[in-house]
C-alpha cells in the first residue's frame, strides 16, 4: 500500500506505531503529529508515546546513519520530525509531574556557531528525559559558569564543529577545576573533529561520538554518580 | 604549478575524492595506504593536505613517517588565507563560510546537493542560519568564478565578501618540498 493510501486513524497501535517509525525515518513531519495526536487521543500517556514512537524511531534513525545507509540531511529531517511530535508531548509531560530523569546545561563553545550537532543532541537528551537548558553558540566560559550556577545541572555538555575551537573546552574545564568546582557535575564532550583521547586528554568525563551515544552516557553517567552520592551518604 | 617548474615527469600526483571534505573521518583511511605505498616503492612524498579535519590523525600518522611532510594549518581556508588573516576574519564573524576557487566551481555538487539542499532547501537555514557571511578566497582573477562564489552566497542568503590570496599558501611548502627532493639533474632554470 502506498503511504499516501494510508489512513494513520484505521491502524491499530503496534501498526499505527510501526508507520510512525516508517515516517520519521522519511522526515514526515505531519505525520508524526497526526499519530502522536491519534495515540494520545486512544488513551497512551505522553511518555509511552516519546518513548515507544519517537524516541525508537529515532535510534532506528540514528543506527542507520552510523552505518552511512542515511545522511546528515536525512536525520535533520527525522529530528524535524521528532520535534514535531515532541511539542505536543512536551507540556503534557510537564503536567504528569514526573521528575526529569536529570539536568543538563549544553552549549557549543566560544567561537563556533554550528549547532546541528548540539540540537540532535538536546533533543534526544530530551528524549531521555533530561531536562536541557541550551545556551546556544559562540558560548565562553563565563557563560557555562553562570548557567551551572543558576540552574546546577547534572551535566554540563560541550560541543565544537572546529579543530580551532574544541580547544576551548579544555578551558572551560581547567577554569572549573582551578574554581575547585569540576566535580559537582559530569562533563561530557561532542563533535566532528573530538575523539575519545581528545576527551580523555582534556579532561571531559566522556566523549560522545553521536547523539544517541549521548543520551545513553547521560543516563548512565547520572545513574552512577547519583548511586555514588548515594553510597557516599550512607558510608558517613 | 609542478608543470610551470618543470616537474611534470618527476612528480606523480595522486588526487584523493574532492568529497572527503565532507567525511573527514575517512581522509586517513584513503590516504595512508597510498602514502605507504609509495614509501614502500622508495618514493619521497609529500601530503597536499593540512589537517582537514582529521582531528590531529594526520599528524599522527606523518609522526610514524618522517621526511613526509604536509601542508601547514587547519584547513584549506588557513594555508590560502594565510594564519594570521585567517584567524582576523575567524574573529571578526565567527560566522563566516568559506569558498575557495575549487568549492566556488563545484558549490552545486560538493555543497548544494551534498547537504541536500537541491532536495530540501528548507534545510538551508537550519545549516547556514548562524553563518552571517561567505568569504570567496580567490585563488585566481577569473570573473565566472567569482560570479559562481557571488551566486552561492545568494543562495546560501549570506552576505559576499572576496579576499585574493593568490596560490602563494599551497605552492610555496610544496615547492620547497620538490626542490629539496628534486635531482641538481632533473631540476631546470625556469623557477
Amino acid at each position: 500500500m502506498a503511504d499516501d493510501d494510508i489512513v494513520l486513524a484505521d491502524l491499530n497501535d503496534e501498526d499505527l506505531v510501526a508507520q510512525m517509525h516508517d515516517d520519521l525515518y522519511d522526515g514526515m513531519a505531519p505525520e508524526i503529529i497526526e499519530g502522536t495526536d491519534i495515540l494520545l487521543g486512544r488513551g497512551w500517556g505522553p511518555e509511552k508515546v516519546l518513548n515507544e514512537a519517537l524516541v525508537e524511531g529515532m535510534r532506528i534513525v540514528g543506527i542507520d546513519f552510523r552505518d552511512g545507509i542515511l545522511f546528515v540531511p536525512e536525520v535533520l529531517l527525522a529530528a524535524n520530525a521528532m520535534k514535531g511530535g515532541m511539542e505536543i508531548l512536551r507540556p503534557l509531560l510537564v503536567e504528569t509531574g514526573a521528575e526529569p530523569v536529570g539536568k543538563v546545561v549544553i552549549g557549543t563553545v566560544k567561537g563556533d556557531i554550528h549547532d546541528i550537532g548540539k540540537n540532535l543532541v538536546a533533543m534526544m537528551l530530551e528524549g531521555a528525559g533530561f531536562e536541557v537548558i541550551d545556551l546556544g553558540i559562540n558560548t565562553d566560559a563565563a557563560q557555562f559558569l553562570a548557567a551551572l550556577d543558576e540552574h546546577k545541572p547534572d551535566i554540563l555538555g560541550m560541543s565544537a564543529l572546529l579543530t580551532t575551537t574544541m580547544p576551548y573546552m579544555k578551558v572551560v574545564i581547567d577554569t572549573l577545576k582551578e574554581l575547585g568546582r569540576r566535580s559537582e557535575q559530569i562533563v561530557l564532550v561532542g563533535g566532528a573533529p573530538l575523539n575519545e583521547e581528545f576527551g580523555s586528554a582534556i579532561g571531559a568525563d566522556a566523549y560522545c561520538r553521536d547523539a544517541a551515544v549521548a543520551a545513553e552516557t547521560a543516563k548512565s553517567l547520572v545513574q552512577a554518580r547519583r548511586a555514588q552520592i548515594r553510597a557516599d551518604a550512607l558510608a558517613v | 604549478m609542478f608543470a610551470d617548474a618543470g616537474l611534470a615527469d618527476a612528480i606523480d600526483v595522486h588526487y584523493l575524492q574532492a568529497n572527503l571534505h565532507y567525511r573527514p573521518e575517512r581522509i586517513m583511511g584513503e590516504l595512508a595506504p597510498v602514502v605507504e605505498a609509495a614509501i614502500d616503492s622508495g618514493r619521497e612524498v609529500f601530503v597536499a593536505y593540512a589537517d582537514c579535519g582529521t582531528g590531529g590523525h594526520l599528524d599522527a600518522f606523518l609522526a610514524e613517517h618522517p621526511g613526509v611532510g604536509r601542508l601547514p594549518g587547519a584547513h584549506c581556508y588557513e594555508f590560502f588565507a594565510g594564519a594570521e588573516e585567517f584567524a582576523e576574519m575567524h574573529d571578526d564573524q565567527p560566522g563566516t563560510f568559506y569558498l575557495t576557487d575549487f568549492l566556488a566551481k563545484h558549490f552545486d555538487s560538493l555543497v548544494w546537493v551534498n547537504l541536500g539542499l537541491d532536495r530540501h532547501p528548507q534545510l538551508r537555514d537550519v545549516y547556514f542560519g548562524n553563518y552571517t557571511r561567505l568569504v570567496y578566497l580567490a585563488q585566481t582573477d577569473d570573473p565566472a568564478i567569482t560570479r559562481r562564489a557571488m551566486d552561492a552566497a545568494e543562495q546560501l542568503g549570506l552576505a559576499f565578501e572576496i579576499r585574493h590570496t593568490g596560490r602563494r599558501g599551497l605552492a610555496a611548502p610544496m615547492e620547497r618540498w620538490a626542490d629539496a627532493i628534486t635531482p641538481v639533474s632533473i631540476k631546470t632554470g625556469t623557477r
